[in-house]
Parts: structure tokens; C-alpha cells; sequence
């Protein structure tokens, strides 16, 4: 990335004020900030503008694959997500060859795209299916390629190394910019050609190692082709690692163009079992990779997989967190009881998820720590008595309930005493340590409370 | 284009290397790397992850029925219990003396040596010895311990920064490993290890716990807390370079994702594939950001984060 000043070297620096901005060191400022884009300039030379623009691109470029309901990957920008943060998480697609009955493709194609599970608010699902072209065979494909595309709206990676065959499948769904797998070192000027002509994403794969790989994609990219995604070739457990922060460290540190794309990766080809497809998954969730295909669809593996990506690409510098107050569950009355947490996510949907399946009608009073768990908030000084008393009073929650009660988390018993000098009136009662134990808490003490 | 250079590190430090066991008794060493998990085309890795299967002294009331029905009667006696850990391929045991807790059966030092010693002559893996999180139990029944295991180069834990001096100092006398457990944060974790380190405790007597958050339930800060703890010690910060040890099997095993049986929504998918690949992930990724011993509770997950492990090590089979 340039500076300001020395993207300033390149400007007119006649100070029009065209642009908008009054001077062109200020608007090199801005460009450099990114901003404003370097187009604003009118009386930018042809040369400056491509030293500009190739300064400016994206050390990994972000390809999308897909056209109403799309997967975007790459331009990643740190090796660490405590660095930054991680921006495009990796897209999970189920593999289906084309040797398969089509009666289960479809179920699968049907129960695959349906899936969706909810976590922390947000609805988790996955991203797109690849189709394989086991049989060798083009008719095969095509219907595979056109049964899947008919049920689904999900993005496609068609995989056939034999041009005549990716041509007829293309013609069926190019409309709809699927993944093109793959160039390799005999067919890639043919590969690039359909690209091109279809202006789709192109996968190049080279197994032989890295070099090899660079020399392929340079010689695609010569051609025309500026989507590119790369495929290392099947890597185990002892390789994925190693080789993908290889390829992130050229793109990152050194701008290196000929690998400077996503990558694809296939766990499932070295690997033995769902489980060990799923471990092999997970470290390429941690360590970059940007399409995941896996060759098993089961959600026992793939919700933790999902946890896992949400995990993992959750921005570092914004704890994911809900708005202070209080919340009703289950449509409670006056008499309903009182629980109070942070406003952490997590902490907020785990308890307030537990409240809900209790049955029970009750109160959630949510307190500002800025995101911080029971625990964390409580130790960084921001889940104290006096906090809780505030919240108390700023949401004016006794205006809600006849009686004096509130329950707080087990983990914060110790405060159970200053809290009640803090509220007189109130009685403290402490919940369940873990939300998950909150219903059995609320039928054994609350209940038992009120028939007193 | 016929060379192609990969920016590598010079990194200046490297992780200390702490030996377990020993003394008559099976040993291992764990850290040691000169790099960053395995990064093979950068450096050193001469030791492997090492799994700790994790077993209590009493049976446990509260464990998922997955983890009952795949240890069976074993874990009806931690001595049964240890011997089947050996089978399932622990490389060492994760003791939890859960009876000392005072909503427990509130035991003390005499009930804590007596299992100890019985496990110790039961097993000859390396032991790894957890009090029940209650600070003045954890002092009382490891204390005792220390002195009972004298030699035989156990792990105590947890030490913490409210009772590090009494743990430091039996570790120097009884030649053990003290575990240093800070709350999820790089600069206590390095703070505890700089106390220890002034009461007298060299580097390759202690081992960090991070405080480790399970998948879903705080992964994220455990798993960059680990790589800046990493990234520290190879830039030569020597008090943040020893060998980190995270309790995945128990952090796992306690989320509901794991425990539930039934009443939950049918995109959780099966209750024993979710559970099993809950605690396989949570170890996954800590040993993808730097972990260099992981304590597990189901055999399958052993197996599973075995060949990983495996791989994360200079002599890769």
C-alpha cells in the first residue's frame, strides 16, 4: 500500500479542487485512507493511473462466485485476526459426484440448502455445492449440473478437467457465474478460453508444488483471466497448514501477484472418515482457506463447523453484544421472575435462549460492560453491584414487577452482599452458575417461592 | 520463475521445553518449537502436542452419557479409570481430584494422597494433578500431594496469582511442574510466569494455562490469546515462552451443544457426532494456534486429535 505522499507524487498537483477535495495532498490523504478512489482525479496521466491502481489492488483478490446468492472470498489483508480481523469467511459447499442417483442428489441438493441453524441471533448455513465429474462422462455431468441448478440457488463449482465437457455444462448454467475446476498444466489455455467467454471464476490447480502453481496462474492471468482461485492439490493434516500460510505469507508480505488469490481445498481427499474430514476442516477454517469443500453433508459435523468459522472470523475489536434493558420471555406478568446478565452476546442468547425453553414467563435485564462475559465483566470491574443497581434504576425495571426479587449469575455469588446494600428493598437471590441449568433453577426455587 | 522464495521468520526465541514423569516412570517433553505449529519449512517442532486424558476421582454425576457409556465401569475407580487411559493412548493422565470440593464430598490432604499414590503405582504414564478450583482446597490437597510425589515430576494445578508462592515453592522442593492458569488475557499470562519466575521457579518448571474457552463459548479469545503468547516468545520474550496446556475435554463436554440428549433443534444434527466433534474441534483449533498439551475426555477425540498431533512434529508418520 503507498502513503499519502508518495501517492501524491503521481497526482497533478495543480490543486483544481475537481476532485472535491482543495488540495491534491489532501485528497492523496484520503486515497491512501481509501476513502475516495483514485478515479476522482481527472487529469491523472495514463501511466500514474496504473502505477496507482496496481498499488492499490487487494494483496489477495476477492473473487465471487455465484450471481443472486453469492459467495465472495479473498481480500484478506493480516496473517493473524488478531492483527485486524479475518473479512470473508470461508465458503463450505458439499461435493456431489456425478455417479450419484439423481433421486439422492436431489434430496441431498434439497436438505443441504434448507439447513440453517441459529446461533447467537444469526442464521449459519452453507454456501454452495460442487459437482464432480466421476464418471468421465459429459451427459452424466450435464444432468447432474442441471438437476442441482433446478432445486437450488446455491452457487456451483463444476469440476471436470476435460474442456469439451466443462463447455456443455457451462452453457447450462454460466448465466449464474459458477467456479470453473479446473485449469491444470494440459488444458489450462482451453479452461481460460471458457472462462473468458463465459466470464466466469477459474480454479487452477497444480499439485506439484508452489512454483508450479505461480507459473500456471501467471500464464492464465496473461490470458485474460483476472478471477482466479487457486488449488494447491490435496493436502493431509501435516501439509495444510504449512503450504496455505505459505501462500498467505507471499500475497501478504511480499504483494506476490501470481498467488495473490483464495484458495480452494478438499479435506475429504486425504483424509479417511467424517471426523477426520472435519478436523482437517477445522484447520483450514483457522488457517485460510477460502473455499472448503467437503464430501460429507451431516449436521453433527457441520453445525460445529459452522460455530467454528463464526468463531474464528468474528472481529476481534468488536465483541459481538445487545442493547442494554430489559427483555421480556415468554410474555411475562408482574409477578414473573427477574434474571440480570451482560450484554455479551453469547452470555445474552445462551440465558435468554434457556429462559425461553423453561416454559416459564420471566425478565432479562441486560447490563452495558461492553460486551463482556459473567466472569470477564465482573473481573474488569464493569458487572459490579453499583452497575447492577444503575441498570436497575435506569430501565426503571421494579415499574414492570410487583415484587423485589432479582436473580443473578452463579459465577458472581460474592457480590450477592454488596448488592443488597446497594438495593435495600430488594431480595438478591443467586441463580445457576451455567444457563443451561436455569430452567431447573427457575421450577425449583422460583416456584417453590411464590407457594410460600 | 524457477525459484520462489517464502518470506520465513528469523525468529530469536523458541518455546522452553518442560519434561513430565521421569524417574522410573515414563516420561515426556512437551515444547521446544522454533516456529509457529506446523510451520515445517521454518523451523524446529521436536516434540508433539501431547494429549492428557482426563479422569476424577470420583465418578462423575454429571457427565454426558456419551463419555459414561464409552469409559463404561472404569470410571467407577480412578485406578480402573487411569489403566483404561493408558489403553485408549493417553501420553499422560489429567488427574481432577473433584471429591475435595467442598459441594462435593469436601476431602482433604489424607483422601488426595491415598488416590494419587494408588494412581501413580496404577500407571506408569506422566500425571498431571488438578485441585477442585476452590483455593484453599487446591492448596490443601496439592500441597500434600507434591510431597508424596516427590521426584517423580507430576504437574500441580492450578497455580494462580493468589496462592503461586505456595505452589512455586513446593514444586522447587519436590521437583514438579506448577500449571499457571490467568484468565484469559497474554499480559497475565505473562505476569504469573514473571512472579514465579522471581520466587525461584525456572522456565522448565511451568506450564501456562490460558484459560481455555470451548468451541462456540469464547474459542475466539483463547485461540488468539495462544498465538500472541506464541508470537511473543518467538520474538524473544522469554517470559512468555513456555509450553501451553488447555483444558479442551472439560470446557467441551460442559456446553450444552455436547451435553444435551434430545429437546433440541434437529440442524444440531446427532447428539454423539455433535458432542465428539464439539470437543475434536475445540482441540483442533487450540493446537492450530500453539497448544502443546491438550486435556480430553472421550476416546474418540484421543484418536482423532492423535493424528494431528502427530503431524505437528518434526518426525511426521
Amino acid at each position: 500500500m503507498l502513503s499519502g505522499i508518495e501517492i501524491y507524487k503521481y497526482l497533478p498537483r495543480t490543486n483544481c479542487g475537481e476532485c472535491g477535495f482543495p488540495t491534491c495532498l489532501a485528497f492523496a490523504m484520503k486515497v491512501a485512507q481509501k476513502q475516495v478512489e483514485i478515479s476522482l482525479c481527472p487529469y491523472l496521466s495514463e501511466e500514474s493511473r496504473e502505477i496507482l491502481e496496481a498499488a492499490a489492488r487487494p494483496p489477495i483478490r476477492l473473487v465471487t462466485i455465484g450471481k443472486d446468492k453469492k459467495l465472495e472470498v479473498g481480500n484478506e489483508t493480516v496473517l493473524f485476526r488478531h492483527e485486524k480481523t479475518f473479512y470473508h469467511q470461508p465458503g463450505l459447499v458439499i461435493r456431489i459426484e456425478d455417479t450419484e442417483p439423481l433421486d439422492n442428489v436431489i434430496q441431498l441438493v434439497n436438505e443441504a440448502s434448507d439447513y440453517s441453524v441459529e446461533r447467537v441471533g444469526l442464521k449459519l448455513g452453507l454456501d454452495g455445492f460442487a459437482l464432480a465429474n466421476e464418471s468421465k462422462d459429459a451427459d452424466s455431468f450435464c444432468k447432474l449440473v442441471q438437476a442441482v441448478h433446478g432445486n437450488s440457488d446455491f452457487p456451483l463449482i463444476l469440476m471436470s478437467t476435460e474442456p469439451t465437457t466443462m463447455s456443455r455444462a457451462l452453457d447450462k448454467v454460466s448465466q449464474d457465474r459458477p467456479l470453473i475446476h479446473a485449469a491444470t498444466r494440459d488444458n489450462w489455455e482451453k479452461m481460460a478460453q471458457l472462462a473468458l467467454a463465459h466470464q466466469c471464476p477459474l480454479a487452477v490447480s497444480e499439485p506439484q508444488g508452489l512454483i508450479q502453481l505461480a507459473e500456471l496462474t501467471a500464464s492464465v492471468n496473461q490470458k485474460g483471466v483476472e478471477d482466479i482461485i487457486l488449488d494447491p492439490g490435496s493436502l493431509g493434516l501435516s501439509e495444510s497448514v504449512d503450504t496455505l500460510t505459505q501462500l498467505r505469507r507471499l500475497a501478504i508480505k511480499k504483494n506476490y501477484r501470481p498467488l495473490g488469490y483464495p484458495v480452494i481445498t478438499f479435506p475429504g481427499d486425504s483424509t479417511n472418515s467424517i471426523e477426520e474430514e472435519a478436523v482437517l476442516a477445522a484447520q483450514y477454517i483457522a488457517k485460510y482457506a477460502s473455499v472448503i469443500v467437503l464430501d460429507h453433508f451431516s449436521p453433527g459435523t457441520i453445525y460445529p463447523l459452522l460455530t467454528l468459522r463464526l468463531n474464528i472470523y468474528t472481529d476481534p475489536q468488536k465483541p459481538i453484544q445487545v442493547a442494554a434493558g430489559t427483555y421480556p420471555i415468554n410474555d411475562p406478568k408482574e409477578t414473573s421472575p427477574l434474571a440480570v446478565t451482560t450484554d455479551f452476546s453469547l452470555t445474552y442468547f445462551s440465558v435468554a435462549g434457556e429462559l425461553q425453553s423453561s416454559g416459564l414467563p420471566s425478565w432479562l435485564l441486560v447490563c452495558n460492560t461492553g460486551g463482556l462475559s459473567v466472569l470477564t465483566a465482573w473481573a474488569a470491574g464493569k458487572f459490579t453491584p453499583t452497575q447492577i443497581a444503575k441498570t436497575v434504576k435506569q430501565f426503571d425495571v421494579a415499574a414492570k414487577i410487583n415484587h423485589r426479587s432479582i436473580i443473578i449469575p452463579g459465577y458472581v455469588a460474592v457480590i450477592k452482599g454488596e448488592l443488597e446494600e446497594e438495593l435495600p428493598d430488594w431480595t438478591i437471590m443467586v441463580g445457576p452458575r451455567e444457563a443451561m441449568d436455569i430452567g431447573s433453577y427457575l421450577k425449583q426455587k422460583w416456584m417453590t417461592r411464590i407457594s410460600h | 520463475m524457477s525459484t520462489l522464495e517464502v518470506p520465513t521468520e528469523n525468529w530469536a526465541g523458541r518455546v522452553q521445553e518442560v519434561k513430565l514423569g521421569g524417574n522410573g516412570r515414563k516420561s515426556i517433553v512437551v515444547g521446544g518449537e522454533s516456529t509457529l505449529p506446523f510451520l515445517h519449512f521454518e523451523g524446529s517442532i521436536p516434540n508433539r502436542p501431547a494429549i492428557a486424558i482426563e479422569i476424577q476421582d470420583i465418578e462423575p454425576g454429571d457427565w454426558s452419557p456419551h463419555l459414561l457409556s464409552a469409559w463404561g465401569d472404569a470410571i467407577k475407580n480412578p485406578v480402573s479409570w487411569a489403566k483404561k487411559a493408558v489403553e485408549y493412548g493417553a501420553d499422560l493422565i489429567a488427574l481432577r481430584l473433584r471429591s475435595a470440593h467442598p459441594e462435593q464430598e469436601n476431602t482433604g490432604a489424607k483422601e488426595a494422597e491415598q488416590v494419587v499414590d494408588k494412581v501413580l503405582n496404577a500407571v506408569d504414564l506422566p500425571l498431571m494433578v488438578l485441585g477442585p478450583e476452590v483455593i484453599e482446597k487446591d492448596n490443601e490437597v496439592l500441597l500434600a500431594i507434591s510431597e508424596l510425589a516427590r521426584g517423580q515430576r507430576i504437574a500441580l494445578g492450578n497455580c494462580i496469582d493468589k496462592n503461586y508462592r505456595a505452589i512455586a515453592a513446593s514444586c522447587l522442593a519436590n521437583g514438579h511442574v506448577a500449571i499457571a492458569k490467568a484468565p484469559n488475557d497474554v499480559n497475565l499470562s505473562k505476569q504469573l510466569n514473571i512472579l514465579l519466575h522471581e520466587v525461584g521457579l525456572p522456565l522448565d518448571s511451568i506450564l501456562d494455562d490460558p484459560t481455555t474457552g470451548s468451541l462456540g463459548y469464547g474459542l475466539e479469545y483463547t485461540y488468539s490469546v495462544i498465538e500472541r503468547l506464541r508470537l511473543a516468545c518467538l520474538t524473544g520474550d522469554d517470559m512468555t515462552a513456555v509450553p501451553i496446556i488447555c483444558t479442551a475435554g472439560e470446557e467441551s463436554w460442559r456446553q450444552k451443544e455436547s451435553k444435551a440428549v434430545g429437546g433440541i433443534p434437529t440442524a444440531w444434527g446427532e447428539d454423539e457426532e455433535r458432542a465428539i466433534t464439539w470437543e475434536a474441534l475445540t482441540a483442533t483449533t487450540l493446537i492450530t494456534a500453539g497448544a502443546n498439551i491438550v486435556t480430553l475426555r472421550h476416546p474418540k477425540t484421543v484418536e482423532l486429535v492423535k493424528q494431528l498431533s502427530l503431524m505437528n512434529h518434526d518426525i511426521r508418520r
